[in-house]
């Protein structure tokens, strides 16, 4: 006993354990590499292109009139002017996609949670928002030429614009309303039922409470995704320079159009349109981006 | 409102207003009460109330919305397709001509479209696969653990910025910078039909090179956000059990992450290809149009179907023209479809990924 204790580093078998190989250290070394270069590589063009708009367009959107004025009566080649008729088609277009998407989205993401359970049209509901989701958004704005145009017989508009966004966002609410709704503790509803409330009102007013953060955000991310849309607003709208305030008829310019517009433009005044035009939508997308994160800090439901 | 149908009911425990029909068809999910134990009178069916009728209707209306949405959508492209495709002079399928500036003389095929579109997307998901599949095992399993989130933030990032501003970095910066490598890859292995000179001027940089290392960069963050979600949900046990036994960074995650998350990862790079078939506004801004046909070789220019539709778009105005480039969209529509329901049923097959 007292040689044992002599000695308490002595091992009592020949070590077991050896250090790792030299090739695997090598491998598990060029494997670490390879993973963080991937991710790397990733970052070069975003960096790029945020680069590329930034040093382009921020010159461009200092002027007060970018803000505020059309192009209306300007020449192709004639600085001045501003994106005010874009900016307004792009927030009124998304806006009025989004009145009509949310209680869409919503009421499929209700039924999917609370009534859906497994039945087939729940199977059926759920396999089609996943296919809407992978829709081409040229293949929406063709479907709402075909309905809107074609065969309702009413011109091209803004309106039109904002039904082909509604395909395109709806199921993006669904998927996230669905997600919030689903992680609503059963304790809350079963709680509700216990007192009687009907299931329609222990929805409306427990379960989407609940939820509500999470939604939100998921609409606004929503919304930040159909404003950059262009391939419907090409099909479905024509653009104006010039600000048009109205929805139903006649042409409406959007960033996205716009951009499109001034593209071929090989003067200088186009050069400023076409990069001023993508940092103000990449400024829009970016604010509708903040605002969900903003909206998902202060709405969570508080735990404790 | 319908506050007074909720105070009645603790009152009205004598409510005979239980319809038989209701009480035949008691679905577990709907009950909002729970079905009345063994009273000593006889037992009560729930009552629904009208409230919770007209919302279950708008719910359900709501779910039987989209799957008809769906139907129309295909319904309404063949509608509008089949005109135009029996005034067509050509085969369909198989011709590569595309005019319809006479709408009285159509001759549209979509051999040409097919094949751009189809080799646009491979480039891009060859590019985009590796390249994901170390991303989502960088945010999952190698990334600092308080930096995994923003890490994670900055890639979706990438979905964020809108497909136009894409495009025009990649014809203005992009092209200029890649036209080197391409004058490069001509010159050195132009003997392999993909690097032969193409069509179009390589110099503008308006190639299906150029196409697809931009449309790789913009399905990124989709395969990526799957596979992550995949890899995420590998059990604890098996990477602690490989851990255990001794196994370094790299070997856990070939032995644990890679066999469980594969068929999520192959999903994932599915959803890709569908996004990169149905990519339009990037493509049409960048790649150059071209009468010449396809040649099979990286640097030619041409058009994919979504590229196509769109570039015409803003001149729909016959019927039958449109109708021809409606075809075309329907084609695409199934396309995406077909490989979007792949993807799923992928997903669908396995049941741990739950």
């Amino acid at each position: 006993m007292s040689t044992n204790l002599a000695d308490p580093t002595r091992l009592a078998t020949p070590p077991t354990f050896q250090a790792v190989s030299l090739s695997r250290r090598i491998k598990n070394g060029f494997a670490t590499a390879l993973v963080w270069g991937a991710f790397l590589v990733a970052i070069i063009p975003l960096v790029w292109v945020l680069y590329t708009v930034v040093q382009r367009g921020f010159p461009v959107i200092l002027d007060g009139d970018w803000w505020q004025k059309s192009l209306s009566g300007l020449l192709a080649r004639q600085q001045g002017g501003g994106a005010y008729h874009a900016i307004y088609g792009t927030l009124v277009q998304g806006l009025v996609c989004g009145i009509i998407s949310v209680p869409i989205g919503i009421m499929i993401a209700i039924y999917l949670v609370e009534y859906g359970g497994r039945s087939k049209l729940a199977k059926a509901t759920t396999f089609m928002v996943d296919i809407l989701t992978g829709v081409p958004s040229i293949v929406a704005a063709l479907f709402i030429y075909t309905v809107w145009i074609t065969y309702a017989g009413m011109g091209r508009s803004a309106f039109a614009v904002s039904i082909a966004l509604v395909l395109l966002m709806v199921p993006v609410v669904v998927r996230t309303t669905e997600e919030m709704l689903k992680i609503v503790p059963d304790e809350l509803r079963e709680a509700s039922y216990a007192l009687g409330i009907p299931k329609w009102k222990t929805i409306v007013k427990i379960v989407i409470p609940t939820a509500l953060s999470g939604i939100l955000t998921g609409i606004m991310l929503a919304l930040a995704r159909v404003m950059g849309e262009t391939a419907p607003v090409l099909v479905l709208a024509a653009y104006a320079p010039f600000i048009n305030y109205n929805l139903f008829s006649g042409p409406m310019a959007s960033l996205p159009l716009m951009m499109v517009n001034e593209r071929n433009n090989p003067t200088q005044a186009g050069f400023e349109r076409l990069w001023g035009a993508a940092i103000t939508l990449v400024l829009i997308i970016t604010l509708f981006n903040l605002l969900a994160t903003v909206i998902s800090r202060v709405l969570a439901p508080k735990t404790k | 409102m319908n506050d007074p149908v909720v105070a009645k009911r603790p009152a009205g425990s004598g409510d005979p207003g239980a319809a038989r029909g209701v009480a035949a068809a008691p679905t577990a999910s709907e009950a909002p009460i729970p079905p009345t134990p063994e009273a000593p009178e006889t037992p009560k069916a729930p009552h629904v109330r009208p409230g919770d009728r007209i919302f279950r209707g708008l719910a359900t209306g709501s779910g039987v919305f989209i799957v008809v949405l769906i139907g129309a959508i295909g319904l309404f492209l063949i509608l509008q397709a089949i005109p135009s495709l029996g005034l067509d002079q050509i085969n369909f399928l198989t011709s590569r001509e595309w005019n319809t500036s006479d709408p009285a003389n159509l001759r549209f095929g979509i051999l040409d479209l097919l094949l751009v579109t189809v080799i646009v997307s491979i480039v891009a998901l060859l590019i985009a696969m590796p390249i994901a599949l170390g991303i989502a095992l960088f945010l999952t399993q190698y990334a600092p653990r308080n930096l995994a989130r923003p890490f994670a933030y900055v890639i979706d990032l990438l979905a964020a910025v809108p497909s136009i501003v894409f495009g025009l970095w990649g014809l203005f910066v992009l092209g200029p910078v890649l036209y080197p490598l391409s004058e490069w890859l001509i010159d050195t292995l132009g003997w392999i039909p993909i690097f032969a000179k193409g069509n179009v001027n390589v110099q503008l940089g308006g190639t299906i090179f150029t196409a697809g290392i931009v449309v790789a960069v913009m399905i990124l963050p989709i395969i990526t956000a799957v596979s992550r979600e995949v890899f995420d949900r590998t059990p604890r046990m098996h990477v602690e059990g490989a851990i255990a036994l001794g196994a370094t960074k790299w070997e856990v995650v070939r032995t644990t992450v890679l066999p469980f998350g594969k068929a999520g990862y192959v999903s994932a790079s599915m959803l890709g290809l569908g996004r990169a078939l149905g990519e339009t506004i990037a493509v049409m801004i960048i790649l150059s149009t071209t009468s010449s046909a396809f040649g099979w070789s990286l640097f030619d220019g041409g058009a994919t179907f979504a590229s196509k539709i769109a570039l015409a778009a803003p001149e729909f105005n016959d019927t039958r023209s449109a109708g021809a480039y409606i075809a075309a969209g329907l084609v695409l529509f199934v396309l995406t479809f077909v490989v979007n329901a792949i993807a799923r049923s992928i997903v669908a097959g396995h049941k741990e990924y739950e």
